[in-house]
């Protein structure tokens, strides 16, 4: 569904991906776990073309999608939950989710508003509040639910789980699986919680400086040594 | 007492004029965060295209007010908008991302141009025109026979400002358009990654404000009859002074700074010298960037992360 191939991403002057090879297939949840700073923000924020890719390809569903337009990612049904959740602070919860809808049919709006109430009901006992004054979790949860109302066909999630309580770590991934097995989703998970990231997920990737370093199938990586010593570890 | 209702109804059609050229300054900063300062030669050009387009309806023959207002007010929008859409694309648009000052540096030559070829093509020479609407109401006579007067025109403008207002904060608060203008204010990036069309949201941006300057331009030909191509200067200066004074940012920030403006220069200039207005609305800009200066409406960025 997505590849992408040999893919160099530059910030001035500092490389940051340094010819990545990475293959999502339909259905899967696929992982990319690494250390902060690896470049995991940077690989998704490039295969949304921003920053775009120097060198290498990007193919969507065997479209070429390097050198499209960002805002016309959604429409060929990616969406992303970026990093640092970037929810639109001084709009209510209600607009922040007729922004995630906006290139798609409005047919579905009021049905996927449910489901995404359905998945995350805080999210409708304060659907007219400001986001910037929500909790970091439920400022997750909104934009989770933001990218969700995109209708993707490839949901690319950036570090649903930073600085958020275990107990709500775990609503999200289940949230997550979910939305994988229920909706037919396609997930990229970027995390730094390797643990939980690899066994939610069907495979799995590892990213250190710029390039992948290992790659195999979620139960696989969880039993390497290297990844035990090196992620799991030790404090993550 | 009635000597001041007279300057209060005076400094409200003002305070409108300015109201409706700030309404430009602050949605564009609000969206790329840059000063606008082409904004006051685009509202310059409203006003020649005003008065050539009256000259031309009068040449035709057609006298018929309010059919000759109409077509002045579609003519100045028009030129107008396409004005604001090609200086954003040509001066603006390629150097978004570049450092900070080089769009600002970009706008003031933008202006310089601007005033340079209006005045190349229309002459230097200051341009009359008769008053389009005449007469007025009434209010009432004081003991000293002094009348206060709101003319018809003051009342056209007034209500011409509220409908345009209530229009404009519908269209910001309530329609797509809207939240996606708010979007790229807010976070241009994320705005793009859910399909906002960021390039375009910030040319028609650009067209709407560039289309109340034109409503400005043709309130100022009606309202003062005399207009030149330096006009663009001055009232764009203090527009931009009212958009600061209300919260640069905020659309109501910028109506409620025109009208005080206004006021400020009409009372100014009543109870004081009217050679010193001036020097009052820039002395307000003064203290305002002092003590407040995120302005009267201005929103502290108050966000959890």
């Amino acid at each position: 569904m997505l590849q992408v191939q040999g893919v160099h991403t530059f910030y001035g002057q500092i490389e940051a991906l340094k010819g990545v090879d990475v293959t999502v297939n339909e259905g899967e949840i696929v992982t990319l776990i690494g250390s902060n700073g690896a470049g995991k923000t940077t690989l998704l924020m490039t295969v949304c073309g921003s920053p775009r890719a120097a060198k290498g390809k990007i193919i969507f569903e065997g479209e070429d999608i390097t050198r499209l337009p960002t805002h016309e990612l959604v429409t060929r049904g990616i969406a992303q939950s970026p990093e640092g959740r970037r929810v639109f602070p001084r709009m209510t919860i209600y607009e922040n989710l007729q922004m995630g809808a906006l290139r798609s049919d409005p047919r579905y709006f009021n049905d996927d508003l449910e489901m995404s109430f359905a998945m995350f009901p805080r999210l409708k006992e304060r659907k007219d509040q400001r986001a910037g004054t929500l909790s970091g979790g439920e400022q997750q949860m909104l934009a989770i639910a933001r990218a969700l109302m995109a209708r993707p066909r490839l949901l690319l999630l950036d570090e649903p789980s930073l600085g958020l309580a275990p107990l709500v770590v775990r609503g999200i991934f289940d949230a997550i699986k979910t939305i994988n097995r229920e909706k037919k989703m396609t997930v990229f998970l970027v995390e730094q919680n390797a643990f939980h990231a690899l066994k939610l997920a069907h495979r799995g990737y590892v990213m250190v400086n710029g390039k992948i370093t290992l790659a195999g199938s979620g139960a696989e990586l969880l039993a390497n040594p290297e990844i035990r010593a090196a992620y799991l570890e030790g404090g993550h | 007492m009635a000597y001041f209702l007279q300057q209060l109804i005076n400094g409200l059609t003002l305070g409108s004029i300015y109201g409706l050229i700030a309404i430009g300054y602050t949605m564009v900063y609000g969206i790329i965060g840059m000063i606008n300062f082409a904004h006051g030669d685009i509202f310059m050009i409203g006003a020649f295209i005003s008065v050539i387009t009256f000259l031309v309806l009068g040449a035709l023959g057609i006298t018929f007010v309010p059919l000759a207002l109409v077509v002045v007010l579609l003519m100045a929008m028009i030129f107008t908008a396409i004005y604001g859409w090609s200086v954003e694309r040509v001066a603006y648009r390629p150097l978004r991302g570049s450092f900070r000052l080089a769009p600002l540096i970009s706008a003031i030559g933008v202006s310089i141009a601007l005033q340079n070829a209006v005045q190349i093509a229309q002459g230097a020479r200051v341009k009359p025109m008769e008053p389009v609407i005449a007469g007025g109401l009434t209010l009432f006579t004081d003991s000293n026979n002094f009348d206060v007067v709101i003319s018809y025109l003051q009342i056209f403008i007034m209500v011409l400002t509220v409908v345009l207002m209530a229009g404009f904060t519908y269209v910001i608060t309530r329609t797509s358009l809207g939240r996606q203008q708010r979007a790229c204010e807010q976070d241009r990036t994320m705005a793009g990654l859910i399909g906002v069309n960021v390039d375009r949201t910030i040319s028609t941006t650009f067209v709407m404000g560039a289309v109340l300057a034109a409503v400005a331009g043709l309130m100022v030909t009606l309202q003062y009859g005399v207009i030149d191509f330096y006009i663009g200067f001055l009232a764009g200066t203090k527009a931009f002074t009212a958009a600061v004074l209300g919260g640069i940012g905020s659309l109501p920030g910028a109506m409620l700074g025109g009208i005080l403006i206004g006021l400020i220069e009409a009372f100014w200039s009543a109870y004081f010298t009217i050679e010193y207005k001036d020097v009052a609305t820039f002395g307000i800009l003064v203290l305002v960037l002092i003590f407040r200066p995120t302005g009267l409406l201005g929103k502290p960025e108050v966000e959890k992360v």
